[in-house]
């Protein structure tokens, strides 16, 4: 909502954003170790059953909203120290990362941190800790997983350290769907991976929200990715959100071609033309 | 039967048993490192605590069973106060700062004890007699001692209780999973805490068995916290996560070092017997670091 009005104007309406949104982040300030502020008054919105992506830089603050989000930014000495948070209408501020995921959040950490010395099947397994459910009802659990990543399911006897990149980020996606979550906070999936997994992967992501309705958001650098993936988008730089709109919007804006998709009018532009310190224009 | 052999057998019966006493104390250690990669400095002290405790009960005037129940439910006690007060505030810490904590616990724990209880040598009698089975002795020629057997099957018991709890139960599950990264386990909402409240707990019951069975052998002195160096090489041979390997490796350990003892020993003119096993052990880092069954330390580049 900063800087957009004109933009957001002649884009289509936002997705679906009369109905109460399932998260909403009020202006929200993290800090670390009390002294380094890393969000300066962040404002978003993921409306139910859609696909939000968080777009920006290294350091730009994605995983701390992530993190301020699921409230695991308490286990790195951080916390959320001004505005609120809302999940399906409730405050969580106070709430601990499993009381999220008792409540339908669950989120998919950066570098994809699958249990290395469990099998793939013990990873998803373990992702249904807080659930009871007797051994059918795992194993059909299992099977709804496995039904979206096929690929899980030949490896699922394998350790899951010594699968490809590609299948921990499956794993780690498939253990986080175990606990039936209403929404999934992605952060980074397309890290380290070969272009064509990061297709694969953003279609399963598709899927699972086209299908078993979960809200998505996700952090991401590869910015085209997320754009085509995502119904909305919004662009963090040092903290602050400096561009939001509906993806198609954020992809045609001449301003975010040119830092995030490396393109300008002409197409995909050549930098050897251009002087290094003009490179990089950043709003602040 | 020839004598030699007969001597060679015994020595090694004598070694094996003793090593099923060095694994007990080796099983705490890998309780705590399976769940939290931390090597907990202070299981010596924890065994030193639970005994001197449980003896001190007895001497109040508990009946035994009462005792043991009193002091299982002490060493819980301990495991919820060590999750409070020095797991809860260093949670994603380097795992060097947790083992440092660790160190402090030992001084908390064998300072508390003695405090308590007093300094003195305490006996310990469990109603089992430390002195060879006659019939054994006479069928065979081979000297056996009871606690030793009692010892074996105490350890072998534990080790498959144990063994079940990690691979077949929902909170075995859980702990594996904390000890592959806790944020990880924390974002799919495993409670690290209780997590951590039943592994200490559960390491500080086994270092009161272990405990009780030392303490019966050797009194219930300060000397039972240097059992844990003990525990060193039998950890590093058998690996430090794995339950069966600290089993295989205390019988390695035992019988090894009594039989370099015996053999070895007078070339060296004697007493290699406490130093025998870390030689040994120090073989195994060079050639195997993650011992014989200890999880392969796995990494991707």
């Amino acid at each position: 909502m900063t800087m957009t009005d004109e933009m957001s104007a002649g884009a289509a309406p936002r997705p679906a954003l009369s109905a109460q949104p399932i998260l909403s982040v009020r202006n929200i300030e993290s800090i670390y170790d009390n002294v380094i502020l890393v969000l300066r008054g962040v404002s978003l919105e993921v409306p139910e059953g859609s696909i939000v992506a968080l777009l920006g830089g290294n350091g730009a603050g994605k995983s701390t909203t992530l993190k301020s989000i699921s409230t695991m930014i308490g286990a790195e000495r951080g916390r959320v120290s001004k505005g609120s948070i809302h999940f399906r209408g409730e405050r969580t501020d106070q709430l601990t990362p499993g009381d999220l995921v008792g409540m339908g959040m669950v989120q998919v950490m950066e570098g994809r941190m699958c249990f290395g010395h469990l099998t793939v099947e013990e990873n998803l397994i373990a992702g249904a800790y807080t659930r009871k459910l007797t051994k059918a009802q795992m194993r059909e659990e299992l099977d709804r997983v496995y039904a979206y990543f096929p690929r899980l399911r030949e490896r699922r006897t394998s350790q899951a350290g010594y699968t490809s990149g590609g299948e921990q980020q499956m794993t780690a996606i498939g253990r986080a769907m175990m606990a039936r979550p209403r929404m999934l906070l992605l952060d980074e999936p397309s890290m380290g991976l070969a272009p064509q997994i990061v297709a694969e992967i953003f279609e399963i992501v598709r899927d699972l929200n086209e299908k078993e309705g979960v809200s998505i958001l996700l952090a991401e650098q590869n910015t085209s990715v997320a754009l085509k993936y995502a119904n909305y988008g919004y662009i963090l730089e040092s903290g602050r959100i400096m561009m939001d709109g509906p993806a198609k919007a954020l992809a045609e804006n001449k301003d975010v071609r040119e830092f995030y998709l490396g393109m300008s009018s002409e197409g995909r532009e050549s930098f050897r033309n251009r002087k290094s310190y003009r490179r990089k224009k950043r709003w602040i | 039967m020839n004598p030699e052999i007969l001597f060679f057998f015994e020595v090694l019966i004598g070694g094996l048993l003793a090593g099923v006493m060095y694994s007990l104390v080796a099983l705490g250690f890998v309780l705590i490192y399976k769940a939290s990669s931390v090597f907990n400095f202070a299981q010596g002290a924890m065994v030193f605590f639970a005994v001197l405790s449980f003896v001190g009960f007895m001497e109040l005037g508990l009946p035994f069973f009462l005792a043991l129940l009193v002091t299982v439910g002490l060493m819980i006690l301990v495991g919820m106060a060590t999750e409070r007060f020095v797991l809860r505030p260093l949670v994603n810490q380097h795992e060097d700062t947790l083992l440092m904590a660790t160190i402090g616990l030992a001084f908390v724990l064998e300072g508390l004890a003695q405090l308590v209880w007093g300094v003195e040598v305490r006996r310990l009698d469990l109603g089992i007699r430390d002195e060879p089975i006659m019939r054994i002795a006479d069928a065979t020629g081979i000297f056996v001692s009871v606690l030793d057997l009692v010892a074996g099957l105490v350890a072998a018991v534990m080790v498959a209780v144990l063994a079940i709890v990690f691979s077949r139960t929902k909170v075995g599950l859980g702990l594996r999973a904390v000890a592959d990264g806790h944020g990880a386990a924390m974002s799919i909402g495993i409670p690290l805490r209780q997590v951590w409240v039943f592994v200490w707990a559960a390491a500080g019951i086994v270092a009161l068995v272990a405990g009780m069975l030392w303490g019966a052998r050797a009194g219930v002195q300060f000397a039972l916290v240097g059992l844990a160096l003990k525990a060193l090489p039998v950890l590093i041979i058998g690996g430090f996560t794995s339950v069966p390997g600290v089993i295989v490796a205390g019988l390695i350990v035992g019988a090894s070092e009594k039989i370099a003892e015996v053999y070895i020993g007078p070339y060296f003119g004697g007493g290699i017997e406490g130093w025998a096993p870390y030689m040994l052990a120090v073989l195994f880092l060079m050639f195997r670091p993650e011992g014989l069954f200890g999880e392969r330390i796995i990494r991707r580049v």
